[in-house]
């Protein structure tokens, strides 16, 4: 496979296309603009949709009207940008609709700032909209695993009929790598293929309507019950991770996206210095990998979870081992991307306490 | 083996173009390569600069925050940037547009006047490309084949005579 330089946002969307997306509805704002220049660009050569909405709602009410049809499809956007489309999330959710949603993540609250952050993590794992749901959240920390991420959204959004949201950041979306293309034929399916899509059947069967509105209690507790039930499968199943130098480690840095491989130029450094240093990367944030974590850190004392925000994946870390190890934290915030050498700072500082 | 490079200066200069090169002779090397452009508010009529990593072994972090090697085009990244250079690093400074000298005894500085020698060889708008000849020249990176190649991939088909001026641009930065 030859190897060409893209950048994050541009790789997304190609393998989105060839993953099968037939229609992207899109909507400006940085730094992941260039998702939607590039579907804009692309789709009409490819026979799919490319639609820029009025606003960040429209955009997600396309996306839920076209994922009723049962053809795959795409929105995506940044951080305050997301946070509009949440009412429509929601509806996807809660009507059973398989779609995926692109959060290329910037410093926030509010508009916040362009540069990268992770501030978003609760937002995309515990409760992007109101409701009992959860989202597939995919963490990319290259610009292959952007590509490679959103063909994975797409096969099991269609297989748990749920939506699916990648989580990048302003690092990724924006920096070049090389990566690779497996050969594919660009096809895109008509939705035939699902028998609850809500699309033409000349009165041949009962008609699919797609709906979140259930007044009788029983009637949404027993939707709610069932889709819990498909959650169950997925964290049986489908959890990620990634395990770099934990095997005779003695300190665990827990680390996601772009922010795992500046720890992971950390976690070489302190190896150099003769520390014994591992890390553990979630690439899935929800089903958060608590199995893998536990197995990883079963020989170590110390935890260190580095992020780019004031700290919200940690609570998922200290949940999965059951606040049985020290666990501390490095971060950065507001668009500021962490330095390997402060990271080196924070191991040397843990391990030296460790040793008094 | 891992050289980080900071490429800085105007908008326009051809700053993120030149980085975008300098990856591309990676990848045509078959290393591992990243590259980061600044974005945001300093690239609309401002500063503009990129992160270039070309490595043996995939890139940590992409944004290169002590940079082996500079290359600066203006005279407020000049001062933005030099003394975040690694010790024994090399700075490539344009001086038809910084005057100023650095004082740094740690690095080795190569000051070309490639905006003045540009407009002289018919090639304005190329001083970017004539100090990616003396970073060629400084650092062994690139050998005249992958130079090529890397250019005959980030350059179209359509534009495909400006792989000549190109070539002419390096030649001329590998010889001061």
């Amino acid at each position: 496979m030859e190897r060409k330089l893209m950048k994050g946002n541009e790789a997304l969307a190609e393998a989105a296309i060839r993953a099968g997306c037939k229609c992207f509805f899109g909507y400006p704002i940085t730094p992941q603009t260039e998702i939607s220049a590039y579907m804009s660009k692309r789709m009409p050569k490819v026979g799919g949709v490319f639609l820029q909405a009025e606003s960040e709602v429209s955009a997600i009410n396309m996306v839920y009207g076209c994922a009723s049809s049962g053809i795959r499809c795409m929105t995506s956007s940044s951080s305050p940008g997301v946070s509009l489309k949440s009412e429509g999330v929601s509806y996807i959710a809660g009507a059973d609709l398989p779609c995926v949603i692109i959060n290329v993540m910037r410093g926030g609250p509010g508009l916040g700032g362009i540069q990268p952050s992770q501030a978003d993590y609760w937002q995309a794992t515990k409760a992007l909209g109101h409701g009992d749901f959860q989202l597939l959240v995919y963490a990319p920390s290259s610009v292959q695993e952007m590509a490679d991420t959103v063909t994975k959204a797409f096969d099991l959004a269609d297989k748990y009929r749920m939506p699916a949201l990648i989580l990048a950041d302003g690092l990724l979306g924006q920096m070049m790598e090389p990566v690779a293309f497996e050969d594919v034929d660009i096809s895109f399916g008509d939705g035939s293929d699902k028998e609850w899509a809500a699309r033409g059947h000349n009165n041949e069967r009962k008609h699919n309507i797609s709906n979140s509105l259930y007044l009788k209690p029983d009637e949404l507790e027993d939707r709610i019950v069932e889709r819990f039930k498909r959650y169950d499968v997925i964290k049986a199943n489908h959890t990620e991770a990634e395990c770099y130098k934990t095997d005779d480690a003695e300190l665990i840095i827990t680390a996601y996206g772009s922010v795992a491989r500046i720890a992971k130029a950390a976690v070489d450094a302190a190896r150099a210095k003769g520390i014994k240093v591992g890390l553990f990367r979630p690439i899935t944030l929800w089903p958060f990998p608590e199995k893998e974590l536990k197995a990883a850190c079963a020989n170590a004392e110390n935890v260190l979870c580095v992020e780019m925000s004031m700290g919200q994946m940690i609570e998922d870390v200290k949940l999965a081992l059951e606040c049985k190890k020290n666990v501390e934290f490095f971060g950065r915030t507001g668009g500021i991307v962490p330095k390997p050498s402060e990271i080196l700072a924070k191991i040397v500082e843990m391990t030296q306490k460790g040793a008094e | 083996m891992m050289t980080e490079t900071i490429l800085a200066g105007f908008g326009g200069q051809g700053i993120l173009f030149a980085g975008k090169m300098l990856a591309y002779f990676g990848l045509m090397d078959n290393k591992e390569v990243s590259w980061l452009p600044s974005y945001g508010p300093e690239m609309r009529g401002g500063t503009a600069n990129c992160s270039v990593c070309i490595s043996d072994d995939a890139v940590g972090s992409p944004l290169v925050t002590e940079p082996d090697v500079l290359i600066v085009m203006n005279g407020p990244s000049y001062d933005k940037f030099i003394n975040d250079v690694k010790p024994g690093g090399i700075a490539i400074i344009d001086s038809t547009l910084i005057e100023t000298k650095c004082t740094r005894d740690d690095i080795k500085c190569f000051y070309v006047p490639s905006t003045q020698m540009a407009e002289e060889q018919g090639l304005k708008g190329m001083a970017n490309i004539i100090l990616i000849g003396k970073l060629i020249k400084e650092t062994g990176i690139a050998s005249d084949e992958v130079i090529r190649k890397a250019l005959e991939k980030i350059i179209p088909p359509a534009k495909a005579q400006l792989i000549d001026k190109n070539l002419k641009a390096i030649s001329l930065g590998m010889e001061v």
